[in-house]
């Protein structure tokens, strides 16, 4: 089996590491880098749990192997916030109680930021069929997009001041 | 079995050429090629890739992510992501049953990765971007170190999981004609939920000729032991008056044409009784949206 040295770029921190032709990334950025906030779920890109961004655009990390992400720029939920400043969307996200046991959130909120980057004014419906593949088993999902849609409005205000 | 790692040792190659990429193919025994991941991973999690020696990543290989445009048609990239595909404007104008079957996938964070190539050389019944491409006439292009050939993309598929394609060979590229005259697509598809796969998919591509049908297309996925091109069934609606009744019949043919199976989807009686319904009305929008009334 052959192994690998790969550069990634996660959290703005740049990383050096080994590894196996068959380790997958969500174990590098969990069990290496210790980045637990990515959780595993069903490690068949059934429920979104992994999550983390790939620039911008959001990828289920159970499905990489580590030495595909070989140059990538990776932000996981704990590169989201920046000086201990929630970004909008965390921030919508504890202030409308869309977190309940909170195993879900780390990927909703990362896929969630993906979602605003590339459509900053979306609608109920957009934001339902974005966050498709994201699974929550506790809070019925009302809250959750509600949280995605005030994210989006405190951000439009921002822009607009 | 478990979904958390994958037991399987390999070797990984990223070759940063197609020439590189075609010598290792047609060199080394036992390659599977990674494009998006989002079929093998999956598999190789699952232990059903028994011959695999090598992991082959394509993503190196840029001129397999490119989408040119020209008077007769596009040919895409066989490794171009799904997203890139979905949210080409032009690609929606010009082949909308394809970019509507490829929203219909599974979700975002999967058509980041995974690409249109590997819907195809997976060879499900039940790929979904299959039937918009066999609707269109598109040819897929294929190579090896020996050269390239083109096979029409309703003759690519053999049987579950098995295509045309040599040991030595991979796809490069999909090439679909533009749609001439007054045409009209549709693309439907029965799920679960959203991001489910299909117990049954849909596509039709018609061009209208005043009243009659001119030229039309039908495919269906997860009816058959690989996608299926309706080719008698269309060529027998060409020259037709276009009605309500002959949607209605149309509905009942395929639907009697159709021997599909139980499976953990749904069953065959659903399958067939659903055609029904699913036939007459894609067949309605398509026509509606090649300007007939
Ligand atoms: C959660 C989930 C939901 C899904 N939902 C859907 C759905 O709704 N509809 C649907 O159709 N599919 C669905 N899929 C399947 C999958 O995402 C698609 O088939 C996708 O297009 C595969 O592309 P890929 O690039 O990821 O393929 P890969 O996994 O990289 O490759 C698939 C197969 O094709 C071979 N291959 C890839 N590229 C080439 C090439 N250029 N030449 C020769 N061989 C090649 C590989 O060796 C492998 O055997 C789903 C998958 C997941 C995990
Ligand atoms: S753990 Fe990756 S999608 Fe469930
Ligand atoms: S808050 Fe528990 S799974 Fe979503």
């Amino acid at each position: 089996m052959s192994k690998h040295t790969i550069n990634l770029t996660v959290n703005g921190k740049r990383r050096t590491l080994d590894v196996q032709s068959n380790e997958l990334l969500i174990d590098v950025l969990r069990d290496r880098l210790y980045l637990t906030g990515t959780k595993y779920g069903c490690g068949i890109a059934e429920c979104g749990a992994c999550t983390v961004l790939h620039g911008d655009r959001s990828v289920m990390s159970c499905l990489v192997p580590a030495v595909a992400a070989d140059g990538w720029e990776i932000t996981t939920s704990e590169g989201l916030a920046k000086d201990g400043e929630l970004t909008p969307v965390q921030e919508s996200f504890v202030n409308l109680g869309a977190i309940q046991c909170g195993f879900c959130t780390p990927g909703m909120v990362v896929t969630s930021t993906a979602l605003l980057r590339e459509n900053p004014d979306p609608d109920e419906a957009y934001v339902k069929d974005y966050l498709r593949g994201n699974f929550c088993r506790c809070t019925g999902y009302v809250a959750i997009v509600q949280a995605v849609l005030d994210a989006a409005g405190k951000m439009k205000g921002a822009a607009a001041t | 079995m478990n979904t958390k790692h994958i037991m399987k040792e390999y070797d990984y190659l990223k070759p940063s050429g197609l020439d590189e990429a075609l010598q290792i193919l047609s060199e080394k025994e036992k390659v599977k090629i990674y494009a998006g991941g989002t079929d093998l991973i999956v598999k190789l999690k699952m232990e059903t890739v028994p011959d695999m020696d090598y992991m082959m990543d394509i993503n190196g290989i840029e001129e397999l992510k490119q989408v040119e445009y020209t008077d007769e048609g596009v040919r895409i990239g066989a490794n171009r992501k799904l997203w890139d595909i979905e949210t080409d404007q032009r690609m929606t104008s010009l082949f909308p049953a394809l970019t509507d079957a490829v929203k219909a996938m599974a979700a975002i964070s999967v058509r980041n990765l995974a690409s249109i190539g590997g819907n195809f050389c997976n060879a499900s019944p039940v790929a979904d971007a299959v039937g918009p491409v066999m609707c269109y006439g598109g040819t897929l292009e294929i190579a090896s170190a020996r050269g390239v050939r083109k096979v029409p993309a309703k003759d690519f598929f053999l049987a579950p999981g098995v295509t045309v394609l040599e040991k030595d060979e991979m796809l490069t590229g999909i090439f679909i004609p533009t749609p001439k005259g007054d045409v009209g697509h549709a693309f439907t598809k029965m799920a679960r939920t959203k991001s489910d796969i299909a117990k049954l998919s849909l596509c039709v591509a018609l061009a209208r000729d005043g009243g009659r049908i001119g030229h039309i297309a039908m495919s269906m996925g997860a009816v058959a032991a690989r996608p299926l091109f309706l080719e008698e069934i269309s060529a027998g609606l060409a020259g037709k008056e276009m009605s309500e009744s002959l949607a209605m019949e149309t509905g009942e043919a395929v639907s009697g044409f159709l021997q599909p199976i139980d499976d953990n989807r749904t069953t065959a009686v659903y399958r067939k009784d659903v055609t029904k319904t699913m036939v007459a009305d894609a067949l309605a929008l398509a026509w509606a949206r090649s300007g007939g009334a």
